[in-house]
């Protein structure tokens, strides 16, 4: 099988303001068609640099981008009809009818007219009551779809969605999740950006963690899933040890560096955790614990790891 | 061209000069209709003729200009300037636009608005005062270039002001006291040869006079000095325009 085309593709992507603030750092990038990309990352990261950048409202200082084969730049006009972003800021107008800041958007884009396919998006997003009101009548949360509305208008290929459940209640976190999984069904690519670990397991098939303005993790979320899977029992002995007795050597176990604490990493998801075993094994090794305790790594673990490593 | 775009900018525009037509329409009109009463019935009736033409009437042109002048610049520096303001310009700038588009649509809205607005205020002036157009071709080109060329310069103000004091600025500092001093209410023919020199550096004194001219056919300066005035304005804001999209100046990082 030949390997699809990305239908994004970032690379050797810099951007430093003229404040001389690095923002982005040689970025390489490749987003597959079709899938959701969830970009991680704590505040001023980088993310919605990134974003703004393939999106055509920042100017990159080096590299290129591809949305679907065609330079952000050169070829600016079929990038990005393709693309539909949703900011994320609130900035909506506010004495336009929610019909006609939607049909704007599509015209905007380059798109004759449709009133069935405005229509459609806006029962999708349970607007449809609401087509006729002006925009300041609605709440911060109708404000928010009636933005990812916008974005639709044009039947973009690629979506973006810069934090798109910031400061938005859980039942319209959940339907905004639907939104975008039924999205996906019909084959629009999307990159959301995030700082709730959640929502990336919830929705992403593969996660970037971005952190000072670099990428420092790509990984499939199953992988991370996996990893996540993980559980760590950790025994405090009553006597500490030297080493980890000959005995116990095929459970794999580490010790602490004070010899107080052995510490058993086992995989939630597998058919046998090896618990039963090791407590047995413990016992016949006389050996005695004061306390145990077990630990899941969450991805939010793995994340602030990541980027605490690198400050 | 991506016309469906530069017509849903356009009419997005236009939709907000309908929405708001007390501010936009009425209130210059209004304005201007007390300038008449002042200036032609009041004032005016103790003034003489100047070149043979009732002070009332010569005043029109003048007044048609002014409202020009000021509302093609707070039109289109408003209209580019707000969603500079509210955040807005994100979906114009993530657009598959050109910036010819941007500029068409922004500036051609402002103009239309103007031009709708000289042409009721021409309307509402026949009422108070006898009114013939000379040569109508003429009042129309002016009438329009003025438009084009100082929506041009609000769409520049536009992008330009960081806040809505800056916005206010250059209108109220410079193009009120340029219009007022470029011979809307006056000829500059009546000023003392000093000042009538230093009249001629006042860009406004030659679109009204080549407006006047229109109408009744004397002009304190020949038209065809005043068209090119008009037109080398025109292609200076041109210019700025130009510069400013190639370089993203004010409204890229």
């Amino acid at each position: 099988m030949i390997a699809m085309q990305p239908i994004i593709s970032v690379s050797n992507l810099s951007k430093t303001y003229a404040s001389g603030f690095s923002a982005l750092k040689n970025i390489n990038l490749d987003i597959s068609r079709g899938e959701i990309f969830a970009l991680l990352g704590p505040n001023g990261a980088g993310k919605t640099t990134l974003i703004s950048i393939i999106c055509g409202i920042v100017n990159p200082t080096e590299g290129t981008v591809l949305a679907d084969g065609h330079d952000i730049v050169r070829d600016y006009r079929d990038a990005r009809s393709r693309i539909g972003l949703v900011p994320q800021e609130l900035t909506t107008d506010a004495f336009e009818t929610v019909w006609a800041t939607v049909s704007f958007s599509r015209g905007l884009f380059g798109k004759p007219a449709n009133p069935a396919h405005i229509e459609k998006i806006l029962k999708d997003l349970s607007l449809w009551e609401k087509k006729d009101s002006k925009i300041m009548t609605l709440s911060g949360g109708m404000k928010r779809r009636v933005m990812i509305a916008k974005a639709l208008s044009h039947e973009p290929q690629i979506l973006f969605l810069d934090e798109p459940t910031a400061g938005v209640d859980v039942e319209l976190r959940r339907d905004m999740w639907e939104v975008v999984r039924s999205l996906r069904e019909t084959g629009v690519t999307i990159i959301l950006t995030t700082h709730y670990i959640e929502e990336a397991e919830q929705m992403a098939d593969r996660v970037g963690v971005i952190s000072h303005g670099e990428i420092i993790l790509i990984e499939d979320k199953a992988e991370l899933m996996h990893k996540l899977g993980r559980k760590q029992l950790t025994l405090q002995l009553q006597q500490r040890l030297e080493q980890v007795p000959a005995e116990l050597s095929s459970h794999g176990l580490e010790l602490s560096d004070d010899g107080n604490e052995l510490v058993y990493t086992y995989d939630t998801q597998g058919e046998r955790t090896g618990i039963t075993a090791l407590l047995k094994d413990l016992n016949d090794a006389g050996i005695r614990f004061k306390d145990l305790q077990t630990k899941q790594s969450s991805l939010e673990e793995i994340f602030v790891n990541l980027v605490s490593e690198r400050r | 061209m991506n016309y469906h775009a530069i017509r849903a900018i356009y009419l997005f525009e236009m939709a907000r000069t309908w929405r708001t037509l007390l501010q936009s329409i009425v209130s210059p009109v209004i304005s201007t209709s007390l300038y008449f009463v002042v200036f032609g019935a009041a004032i005016g009736s103790r003034i003489s003729e100047i070149n043979g033409i009732s002070y009332g009437a010569f005043i029109v042109p003048g007044l048609i200009m002014l409202s020009l002048l000021t509302q093609s610049i707070s039109n289109a520096s408003f209209g580019i300037y707000f969603p500079k303001f509210v955040g807005t310009i994100y979906e114009l700038l993530s657009a598959p636009v050109s910036y010819l588009e941007i500029v068409i649509s922004y500036v051609g809205a402002a103009a239309s608005k103007s031009i709708i607005l000289g042409l009721i205020i021409l309307a509402t002036a026949s009422l108070f005062v006898p009114l013939q157009i000379q040569h109508p071709g003429w009042m129309l080109l002016f009438l329009v270039l003025t438009a084009v060329t100082f929506s041009l310069f609000g769409f520049i103000i536009g992008i330009w002001a960081g806040n809505f004091e800056q916005l206010q600025l250059v209108p109220m500092l410079i193009v009120t006291p340029l219009t007022f001093l470029g011979g809307s209410f006056y000829s500059i023919d009546m000023l003392p040869p000093l000042w009538r020199t230093v009249s001629l550096f006042n860009p406004v004194v030659y679109l009204v006079s080549g407006f006047r001219w229109s109408f009744f056919g004397v002009s304190d300066v020949n038209v065809g000095i005043s068209l090119g005035m008009t037109l080398a304005f025109l292609a200076a804001c041109l210019i700025a325009v130009w510069w400013i999209f190639r370089t993203g100046w004010r409204i890229k990082a």
